[in-house]
Order: C-alpha cells, then sequence, then structure tokens
C-alpha cells in the first residue's frame, strides 16, 4: 500500500508491466495525491531514441560513404533518417505493443518535418545574409546609388540608397492611402453593418485572391496605357494600395470584431453615441490588432516584386520626385540585379536582398512586441 | 402647441405608443454616412478590378474564341495566343508546391501544437509567421542560387530510379557519365519547391491556429482512455481540425497559383503542353504577364489581361472554397463578455 507506482503515460495500455523507477517505488514516504507527471520521459523513451539515431548514423556512414561510395549530403541524411525509424520502430518492437511504435514512429515523424521547415527558414535568412555581406561591409551601399556605375565596378562603387528611398516612398504612399481607407471599411463592416456591408465584406473578401501581378497589371492599363502616366514611383505606390487595401481591410475587420461587443453595448448605455463609442471604446481596444494589421501589410508590401516590376520603373539614381521619372526600389533592385548575371550585381542583389530582410525583420519584431503589449493587457 | 393640438384634435389615434427609438444623433449620422462612402468606395475600387479584368478579356474571348483556352503556343506576331500550356504550367508549379508544402505545414502545425515545450510555443509562432513575411523575392534567391545547385541531383535520382513515371520522365540519359545538368535545371520542379517555401508558412499558421482550438476536454478524455499521444492526435486533433486542414492547403494553393517572381527567376520559359516536371522550362500564367507586358501592344495587354482574369477566377474559386472550409471549422470563438 505504501508503493506508489509512478506509470508514464506512454506504457499505460502496455503488455508488458512498466520499468519502475527505483527511486520513487522504494521511498516509502512520499507525499499522497502528487499529480503524475504528463510526458515524462522514460529512460527507455531516451535511450531507445538516442541509441536507435547513433547505431542508424553509423550503420549509414558504414554502408553509404564505406562500401557503397555514394555521394551527397542530402542522400545520406535522407538514408540516416530512414534507417533511424526503422531501426527506431524495431528497438520499440521488443518490449513495446503496437500503439506505442506508432507513437514514437509519429513523434519522430513530425520532429523531422519541423526540423526541416526550421532548417529551411533559417537556411534561407543566413545564406542571404552570408552572400549578401561582400555588399554590406562598404558603407557606400547604403549611401549612394548606382547611377554611372559599370557593370564591372568594384563593390566599393555604388549602392542602393536610391532603391531604400524608393521603397520607403513608395510604401508610405500606399499606406496614406490604403489605411484610412482600410481600417474605415472594416469600422463600415463591424459597426455600421447592413446589406452593403455583406456586399462589401465579400467583394474585400474575394479581392485578397487578387495575385499581386494583377494588381501592378491593372494599374499599368489603366494609369500608364489608359490615361497616360510615367512608369513612377506613384503608380507603384497605386499598385501597392491595390494590393494591401483588402489585406488590411479584411485583418482590422477581424481585430473590430473580436473586441467584446459589451464594451459597445456599456458605451452607448453610458450614453454615447455611436461615433463616440467607436472613437473611445472600440478603436483604441483594437488599436494593437490594427497595429498589427497595418505592420503586417507593409511588410507584404515591402516585399512585394510582381507589380512593382510593372509599374514603376527600374531607376539607377535617387528620385525623391513619385510623379516623375522612374523609381527604383528594394525588390526590384534585387530582382534586375540577379538577372543580370554579372557576379558583381548578384552580390548586389544579395546584399540589398539583406536590407530587404532586416526592414521585415523590424517591422516583425515591432509587430510581435505590439502583440505582446496587448496580451500582457488583458 | 403640439399637445394642446392632439387633445383639440379628436381624430387624432388616443393612445400610439412613444417611439422609443430616439434615432440617431447627428454626429451618428455623419459618422454612418463616412463609414458607408468609405465602404462604398473600397466597393467600387476593389470591385471595379474584377469588373474591368473581364471587361478587358471580351475582344480577346471574342477573337479567339474557345481556342484561347487549346491552343498551347504563345507568339503574338503570328496571331497564336492560348493559354493551355501557361495554365498547365501554373497547376504543375502549384501541384508540386502543395505536394512539398502540405507534409511540412502539417508536421510543422503538428509539432508546435502538440509536441513543443510550452515555453517555446510563441517564440515558433512567431517564427512561423515571420517565415510567411519572408519576402518572395528573398526565397526566389534562395532557391535560385542555393537550391538549384543542389536539388538537380534529386531530379536526377528521381528519373533515374521512377523514371518509368511519366511525370519523372527527363529527354536525356539518366546513365551518362557527363550528365546533362542543364536538361534539369529551371524546371517546373524547382519552381514548385521554390513556391513551396513561400506557401508552407500560410498553411502552417492555418492548421496550426485550428489544431490549437482542439477542445481541451476531449484531448483529456482520450489520454484518460489511455491514448498515447499520437493516438490522441488522431483521434481528437486531426478530426476536430480537418476544416483547417483543407482550408489552409486551399489558401496555400491559392497563393501558390498566383506567385511570381520566384518563378519568374527560375524557369525559362517554354510553351509546350508537357506533364514532365522534372524537364528544363515551363510558364506560368504570372510570369507570363511579368515578362510579358512591357512589349505588349494593346490587343496583347488584353490578351495577357485574359490570362490574369482566368488565373483569378482560378485562384478566387479557390479562395472560396478555402473560406468555406476555415469558416466551418472554426468552434467556440465567441468572445462576448
Amino acid at each position: 500500500m505504501s508503493t506508489i507506482v509512478i506509470r508514464p503515460d506512454h506504457d499505460t495500455d502496455a503488455t508488458s508491466p512498466p520499468p519502475l523507477d527505483p527511486r520513487t517505488s522504494v521511498k516509502a514516504d512520499l507525499p499522497r495525491d502528487v499529480p503524475r507527471v504528463l510526458r515524462r520521459r522514460t529512460r527507455d523513451d531516451v535511450l531507445s531514441l538516442v541509441c536507435s539515431a547513433t547505431g542508424a548514423l553509423a550503420l549509414v556512414w558504414l554502408v553509404f560513404e564505406q562500401m557503397l561510395a555514394w555521394s551527397g549530403n542530402l542522400g545520406f541524411i535522407v538514408c540516416w533518417y530512414v534507417t533511424f525509424l526503422a531501426l527506431y520502430a524495431g528497438v520499440t518492437a521488443l518490449s513495446h505493443p503496437r500503439p506505442v511504435i506508432i507513437d514514437r514512429l509519429a513523434s519522430a515523424a513530425v520532429h523531422g518535418g519541423a526540423a526541416v521547415a526550421g532548417c529551411a527558414l533559417v537556411s534561407t535568412v543566413l545564406y542571404t545574409f552570408i552572400e549578401g555581406r561582400s555588399a554590406l561591409r562598404h558603407l557606400n551601399f547604403y549611401t549612394q546609388n548606382m547611377a554611372g556605375v559599370g557593370p564591372q565596378a568594384p563593390l566599393t562603387q555604388g549602392g542602393v540608397f536610391h532603391a531604400i528611398v524608393g521603397s520607403f516612398i513608395e510604401v508610405g504612399i500606399a499606406v496614406c492611402i490604403a489605411l484610412p481607407l482600410g481600417i474605415g471599411t472594416a469600422v463600415f463592416m463591424t459597426e455600421v453593418g447592413g446589406r452593403l456591408a455583406r456586399l462589401v465584406r465579400t467583394v474585400v473578401e474575394a479581392m485578397t485572391a487578387l495575385p499581386d501581378i494583377l494588381a501592378g497589371l491593372f494599374i499599368y492599363t489603366t494609369l500608364i496605357i489608359g490615361l497616360g502616366f510615367q512608369r513612377s514611383g506613384f503608380a507603384a505606390a497605386m499598385a501597392l494600395t491595390v494590393m494591401m487595401l483588402p489585406i488590411i481591410a479584411r485583418s482590422a475587420e477581424v481585430s473590430l470584431r473580436i473586441v467584446p461587443g459589451g464594451l459597445r453595448e456599456a458605451g452607448m448605455a453610458l450614453g454615447a453615441s455611436q461615433w463616440q463609442t467607436v472613437r473611445r471604446i472600440v478603436l483604441p481596444t483594437a488599436k494593437a490588432g490594427l497595429a498589427t494589421a497595418l505592420i503586417l501589410g507593409v511588410a507584404r508590401a515591402v516585399g512585394e516584386t510582381a507589380p512593382v516590376l510593372i509599374t514603376s520603373g527600374a531607376s539607377t539614381f535617387t528620385n525623391f520626385n513619385p510623379f516623375q521619372n522612374p523609381m527604383n526600389s528594394l525588390p526590384l533592385f534585387v530582382l534586375t540585379a540577379v538577372r543580370s548575371g554579372e557576379t558583381l550585381f548578384i552580390a548586389r542583389g544579395f546584399g540589398a536582398a539583406s536590407v530587404l530582410l532586416t526592414l521585415v525583420l523590424a517591422l516583425f519584431v515591432t509587430t510581435r512586441f505590439l502583440a505582446r503589449d496587448r496580451m500582457n493587457r488583458r | 402647441m403640439t399637445l394642446l393640438d392632439d387633445i383639440a384634435s379628436p381624430q387624432a389615434e388616443p393612445d400610439s405608443p412613444r417611439a422609443i427609438d430616439p434615432g440617431r444623433a447627428p454626429s451618428d449620422r455623419v459618422f454612418q454616412n463616412v463609414a458607408r462612402v468609405t465602404g462604398l468606395s473600397v466597393l467600387v475600387l476593389t470591385g471595379s478590378i474584377g469588373l474591368f479584368l473581364g471587361y478587358q478579356s471580351i475582344p480577346t474571348l471574342h477573337r479567339y474564341g474557345l481556342s484561347f483556352f487549346t491552343q498551347s503556343q504563345w507568339q503574338p506576331e503570328l496571331d497564336k495566343i492560348g493559354i493551355s500550356a501557361v495554365l498547365l504550367g501554373t497547376l504543375e508549379v502549384a501541384a508540386v508546391a502543395l505536394v512539398v508544402a502540405f507534409p511540412l505545414a502539417l508536421l510543422t502545425a503538428l509539432f508546435i501544437s502538440e509536441y513543443a515545450p510550452a515555453r517555446l510555443k510563441s517564440l515558433l509562432v512567431s517564427m512561423v509567421d515571420l517565415m510567411a513575411a519572408v519576402p518572395s523575392i528573398v526565397y526566389g534567391l534562395w532557391a535560385l542560387k542555393l537550391l538549384e545547385p543542389n536539388i538537380i541531383y534529386l531530379s536526377r535520382w528521381l528519373h533515374r530510379y521512377l523514371g518509368w513515371v511519366p511525370f519523372f520522365r527527363v529527354d536525356t540519359d539518366p546513365q551518362a557519365a557527363a550528365w546533362a545538368q542543364s536538361r534539369y535545371t529551371a524546371s517546373a520542379f524547382i519552381a514548385g519547391v521554390a513556391v513551396a517555401m513561400m506557401v508552407m508558412p500560410l498553411a502552417c499558421a492555418v492548421m496550426r491556429g485550428v489544431f490549437s482550438a482542439a477542445p481541451i476536454g476531449e484531448r483529456e478524455a482520450a489520454y484518460a482512455l489511455g491514448a498515447t499521444r499520437w493516438g490522441m492526435i488522431r483521434s481528437v486533433v486531426l478530426p476536430f481540425g480537418r476544416g483547417g486542414i483543407i482550408g489552409g492547403t486551399m489558401l496555400a494553393l491559392g497563393r501558390a497559383l498566383g506567385e511570381t517572381v520566384a518563378v519568374l527567376l527560375i524557369v525559362s520559359p517554354a510553351f509546350d503542353i508537357k506533364f514532365r516536371i522534372l524537364e528544363v522550362g515551363t510558364q506560368t500564367v504570372s510570369a507570363l504577364i511579368a515578362g510579358g507586358f512591357g512589349e505588349a501592344t494593346s490587343s496583347q495587354l488584353s490578351a495577357l489581361l485574359t490570362a490574369g482574369f482566368v488565373l483569378f477566377l482560378i485562384t478566387l474559386a479557390v479562395n472560396t472554397v478555402a473560406a468555406i472550409f476555415v469558416n466551418r471549422s472554426r468552434s467556440g470563438a465567441a468572445t462576448e463578455i
């Protein structure tokens, strides 16, 4: 009676008796009714995992490298993983029933899949910065533009200042148009409502499916071909607006919709008009959500290449005027630089991609910060 | 004054209930109208794009008729314009992307919601969101410079051992000592893998959201009945999240169909109807538009717009189906106090 048997939950349906942890079964003066620690790893769990992995590694190394003399890291890792799964299943089958084997295999598969996804993300970010570091090292990369820089010019000449400026101007204009319209639409959809609001919501949701390139082509056909505008920063900003508007409107609507209805009713019950309720209660409550919507929209717009490619034209000089002359932007610079095929330009392209990635990262961290702020306040 | 009138005039209805609704204050009327005008303008702006695309495609469809959908070549100078090859390429790239992205997204979502330690969870969630925010051009660069030189070995392996499958056939000898590397580059397969990187986080985020919402009581019930963790996942989390799995995948598909830049960077244009995804050359609708708008005459522009319109209709249909599934799976999302 005094022995408390602590069984790991994996073994609840095991036919063989679970391995007892000697420390817990011997000690008689354990406090009663301690909640069982769920998901505890037993020595069996850890050892069969580690030993299967090591055994598979050794086996595959022997067969793959020494006997068959194959090559390729990818093949090696895949073979290792498959052998590991087989060994792991075999080792588990020695002392456990089928559900446990399946559970462990599923766990290994899930971890493997997540690891692949993680590696892909890390390699993408790292590779961009590593390839871009030769360009990023030079200060002129941030302060000069590409005017008069020849295809063979060393990295100490030229930079992406014009593209950074262009990106900021284009996204700035797009935000100035898309933000009020998007939030206004979201307010209309959630606060005013009615049949028209349902129609607007349907159309806005439909337009989030618009491929980015079509936003550019629409602006190109109407503004540039139809109305005779130049290919300019303004046209690019309009294309970004068209692309961003449904995104912002939709995510803003989501964050307005989760404002509790009780808050609105409380405001109304205190005699506030609807406008006062929206301005003093609904919007401030949803502030963090709205900021997140905005920043995610901006992060998307900053990195968007397709609409800009069609509408802005790639300049090599710094252009502060969005209405005249082509204006470059970071994604467009990356695309043209890489497609040029010149080694030094490709390095610059990677440098510009690193700058772009840094911008997106910064925006992203800001978003997380705001989101955490909101969570803490609740 | 009115009171006196009411009493004085006998034909006034004696006991009409006072209207409780006081009506809107003037400021509210202004507010509502401003909001309505904003909504209306957004409706007009976004709706006009769809209508515009549809309107622009009338002359093209009128001129080429059904052959616009059956012709494979895109040679405006010969007046041969058709999107069958381009549409097929689009679908191939999207299919490869889904085949790669779906298992990865599902496994990653399961890992984050079920297996990851609790203190790492929020970090992992933001990592996935971050992955979704990485610009597509960065993935394009990654695929072009890092992935392509490595993945052609996988292409050759697939061709060598699975070449009897029609998809994996390539017009070259896989056993040759000096193998034709260039036959394996710039293919729909590589573009598809690059696009998969872009759409995977999207699908993963949706799936994770639904998985985390799986009711805790049912999870505990499964454990109490003696289920292993995977048993719990299979009997509670996956059935509960089925709508999210399908919806997230469809959203990813919609995005994959419209992806431009990565495809433009990677594939070399070819207008053949072919199912050999490992072989060099293919074309998608959006890459066709990005590559061809510059020197297009107005009739060619109309043809490009028509191709874009067809693409838009496809992504719209896919997204609508996705929305239906995602909405249906959302349960207990009420946040009333």
